[in-house]
């Protein structure tokens, strides 16, 4: 549900920058989003829908890099994924102190748009 | 056409604030914890029993995070703590802004230990930074075993788990092995607390890992 609000700031930043750099109309905007995030894409694309309408995002559209959850260990130095078991803890060595390197990721990449 | 490169974090402006909360919090060496779960978990219950069986060792104050109304907060109060409630009209989660602008209200200098109350919610409020000290997780035996796998980001994020309800446990399918392994799976370094808010079992001992954590703190 907090989607709804991401989006809204996503497309202020957005807005804000397309001003500064002359662009009228944007076209394409693209995320990257880690799975151990709690943000579910398809709500983001309605959000966006439904708070893009009537100005300069309309019929733009939305583009999503999904980041799996890797780890590395804190012992071994070992880089591992982690699946939707949600196993936080080195194969190799079985240390449990691990560091999440990719998988919370949450920003907006770029965004595409025509000039004035 | 053009392509406008950001890279900027989609939670940066909610991360500055947070960091400020952090800094006030360090600079006057009060503990700040972010208390998290599912509506009808038992937060409040666990924040009442908790107040009343530290029984004056610490000052404390409470955040109340709440949609609409004041009901948890005025239970609070009639502990006898220090309460600021904030109604966040609908949004799901409670952010460092708002969590910033209760300061003024709240005597920090007096505090030793603030709790400040999310909104119940396991989704949203993982992802939002208050400038806590730690969160707290609270799961309760009566909402099932497949909370944690379901949600792995709060239960990752969190430094401890209470589970709650513990009383119950005789009348539900709930399986305190299984919840252990699982939680400690996602974050092997979380305590685990097996309480009950309603009939105060484990609270004391929480209470233990508290003031230890309040002593911590203050000798930083």
């Amino acid at each position: 549900m907090h989607e709804f609000s991401l989006m809204a700031s996503i497309m202020d930043t957005i807005k804000e920058t397309a001003v500064q750099n002359n662009i009228a109309r944007v076209t394409k905007v693209k995320l990257v989003i880690g799975k151990l995030s709690m943000v579910l894409p398809d709500s983001m694309q309605f959000a966006f829908e439904a708070l893009g309408k009537d100005d300069m995002f309309t019929g733009a559209v939305l583009e999503f890099e999904e980041r799996n959850i890797s780890c590395q260990c804190s012992t071994c130095q070992h880089l591992f994924e982690v699946d939707r078991s949600y196993r936080f803890s080195c194969p190799q060595c079985g240390c449990t102190e691990v560091e999440v390197i990719t998988g919370r990721e949450l920003y907006i990449d770029y965004f595409e748009g025509d000039k004035q | 056409m053009v392509q406008i490169k950001i890279e900027s974090n989609i939670l940066g402006a909610n991360e500055i604030l947070a960091r400020k909360n952090r800094n006030i919090f360090t600079e006057k060496k009060v503990l700040l914890v972010n208390l998290m779960s599912s509506p009808g978990s038992g937060k409040t219950s666990i924040l009442e029993k908790t107040i009343e069986l530290l029984n004056g060792q610490l000052n404390l104050g409470v955040i109340e995070g709440d949609l609409y109304t004041d009901q948890d907060a005025q239970r609070i109060e009639k502990k006898g703590v220090r309460v600021i409630q904030i109604n966040t009209e609908g949004t799901c989660h409670l952010d460092a802004g708002m969590v910033g602008k209760t300061f003024v209200h709240l005597p920090v200098d007096k505090m030793d230990l603030v709790f400040i109350e999310n909104v119940g919610n396991l989704v949203c409020p993982a992802e939002f930074d208050l400038g806590e000290d730690f969160k707290v997780v609270v799961i309760s035996t009566a909402e099932g075993n497949d909370k944690p796998l379901k949600y792995p980001l709060i239960f990752r994020e969190a430094k401890a788990v209470l589970v709650n309800k513990i009383d119950l446990l005789p009348y539900t399918d709930f399986s305190l092995e299984k919840i252990k392994e699982d939680i400690s799976k996602i974050n092997p370094s979380a305590k685990i607390f097996m309480v009950s808010g309603r009939t105060g079992q484990g609270i004391n001992k929480w209470n233990q890992w508290l003031l230890e954590e309040v002593k911590r703190k203050k000798s930083i």
